[in-house]
């Protein structure tokens, strides 16, 4: 039997706001425990949460940016829950009238995944178990850092779309700053809906829900690994049961929750604490306006404005501050394709030898423009600016006074390199005699003669022009 | 509506509440007299009426996107049946 895998997905993702959703606790990541807190986000009686102005503002952003119809009357529910993550035994997010609905992203090949709806809601504490006094400490510095989830339709029908499509989301998001997307801190994770059906089929299987992926890993994983369970039970004569399993990145296998976790019944109903919200059309349109160009639009532009191929539209904008770097150099009077080049080779490999992401480069646009342009002058030599580059990139030093400081300058002094080109002719008229009778390799050998006079520092142009016209 | 013991035990375990037999038997006949008080409001006829959440006239509270000083934590723990230094301590809830 060949099987059809058909796969759902609810991303949450933490909104990069300076402050928590309903209080104005600060939502810094780490922090000791229970520092990041007020009676509001740790659900003290009487309190009255108020909603952060940004919070909104991210969420209808993302939504115009996954092309969602917004919500003009909105309001905020409560999910009853008694799990003490969440202190106030229920969470204040959004059920009848989400923020943002009926989306769509392309995730290229032709494939497009429908975005059911996006809400907005609040995150939870974290809970840790401790084994010597069998108790579990609850920690609330996360509890009100705000979240929009994002929940598509079934469409994905493999791992690489679903990759694809987070690949996507992530990039989206990030170039409109309103997350940093970092799955190692939790910031964008995602929860996977899955079932097999026989391929061809139209109806949908019983479903399983997994949790607990983040990476991008972990989901590929976790899919080849669920659609693989569900196949053998069904092939066994067993069913497949609706649960929710916890994904086990080091056993590398999932295991069902157990059933008390799973009692859904969140009786939902209208918070009372919070008035709606009406967006306004200024408002709406107000919003509309401050759109940054996203990724897609960038990597277009850059193809028919700078003639960037392909290949390098893709890199440069795969980060949306690597984008921002590349328009700097470009602002500063830097070719498009040098500043390109030197992103790609020489800004990438020294970010990824330095585990730097490139929001955290020291280096500055004006400090690369200058050493790019004493190269195009002659000043230096591409293989001495690399040097010269990896020697200032920590400190943002200037590249001048740093080849000035060492002596990496070229020898740009006519009369000193045509009087080596000399010297080095008449100690070897070997060579000399060589490349007369036609022994191309004989030329090479006497630049390298004068380059190494020139300790490295000719301009291999120059002395490749007087050296010729020397022996013709 | 007629509340049965199944209700109660459901609603008893949504609530992590362990009831005795015989609280269960005074919790069933004291919630069906409470429900059976609000029954009077299915008489009326609501369908030309938009459901109401929020009773006063108020839209678009919002707050600005500025950090605040936090609690000090001994502060917020004090209020805690059974802190340590750092945190609240609640029964084993996770594996």
């Amino acid at each position: 039997m060949t099987w059809e895998t058909v796969i759902g997905l609810e991303t949450h993702v933490e909104l990069a706001t300076k402050t928590k959703i309903f209080c104005g606790c600060t939502t810094a990541f780490g922090g000791a425990p229970n520092t990041h807190c007020c009676p509001v986000c740790t659900g003290m009686p009487g309190t009255l949460p108020v909603l952060n102005r940004k919070v909104l503002e991210f969420a209808v952003k993302a939504g115009l940016a996954l092309n969602c119809e917004i919500t003009r009357y909105t309001k905020f529910d409560r999910k009853n829950y008694f799990y003490p993550d969440l202190p106030k035994a229920y969470q204040i997010s959004q059920l009848y009238l989400p923020i943002c609905r009926n989306g769509a992203v392309d995730i290229g090949g032709g494939k497009t995944i429908r975005i059911h709806e996006l809400h907005m809601e609040e995150d939870a504490g974290k809970l840790v178990h401790d084994p010597w006094i069998d108790q579990t400490r609850a920690d609330y510095n996360r509890c009100g850092v705000p979240l929009i989830e994002i929940v598509t339709e079934p469409d994905f029908r493999t791992a690489e779309e679903v990759i694809a499509y987070l690949e996507k989301l992530k990039e989206t998001l990030q170039y409109l700053g309103v997350s940093d997307c970092k799955m190692q801190e939790g910031s964008l994770r995602c929860d996977v809906n899955l079932s097999i059906r026989p391929m061809g089929s139209d109806t949908m299987g019983t479903r399983t829900e997994m949790k607990n992926l983040n990476s991008f890993k972990a989901v590929s994983r976790a899919i080849a690994y669920e659609a693989r369970r569900q196949a053998e039970r069904i092939e066994e004569g067993k069913r497949v049961i609706q649960e929710t399993r916890r994904w086990d990145e080091n056993k590398d296998a999932s295991f069902a929750m157990r059933s008390k976790e799973n009692a859904q019944d969140y009786r939902y109903f209208p918070e009372p604490d919070i008035p709606p919200i009406e967006l306004s059309e200024e408002w709406l349109q107000s919003l509309k306006d401050d759109l940054p160009e996203l990724a897609e639009e960038k990597r277009a532009r850059y193809q028919s404005q700078y003639g960037l191929p392909p290949y390098d539209c893709q890199m440069i904008t795969s980060d949306k501050a690597l984008a921002d770097f590349f328009e700097a150099l470009v602002d500063l009077g830097t070719a498009p394709k040098q500043a390109s080049n030197w992103i790609m080779g020489e800004v990438l490999a020294v970010l990824s030898a330095r585990a730097l992401e490139a929001k955290d480069m020291p280096l500055s646009p004006k400090t690369l423009a200058k050493l790019i342009a004493m190269v195009q002058a002659g000043r230096l030599n591409r293989n001495t600016a690399v040097k010269v580059f990896e020697a200032i990139f920590d400190a943002d030093a200037d590249p001048e006074a740093y080849a000035a400081a060492h002596g990496l300058e070229q020898v740009r002094d006519t009369a000193l390199v045509e009087s080596v080109v000399d010297a080095v002719l008449a100690d070897n008229p070997k060579s000399v005699e060589d490349y007369r009778s036609g022994k191309q390799k004989a030329f090479g050998f006497l630049v390298g003669q004068v380059m190494r006079q020139l300790k490295g520092q000719g301009d291999p142009k120059a002395v490749n022009e007087i050296l010729r016209s020397r022996l013709s | 509506m007629t509340v049965t013991p199944e209700i109660v035990d459901y609603i008893s375990e949504l609530s992590r509440l362990s009831l005795e037999p015989e609280e269960k038997a005074s919790m069933t006949a004291q919630l069906e007299q409470i429900v059976g008080y609000m029954d009077v409001l299915t008489q009326l006829d609501t369908a030309a009426v938009e459901p109401l959440s929020h009773v006063f006239p108020l839209k678009n509270v919002l707050r600005e996107d500025v950090v605040v000083p936090s609690r000090e934590r001994a502060e917020l723990l004090a209020n805690a049946p059974v802190p340590d230094q750092e945190a609240f301590l609640v029964p084993r809830t996770v594996d």
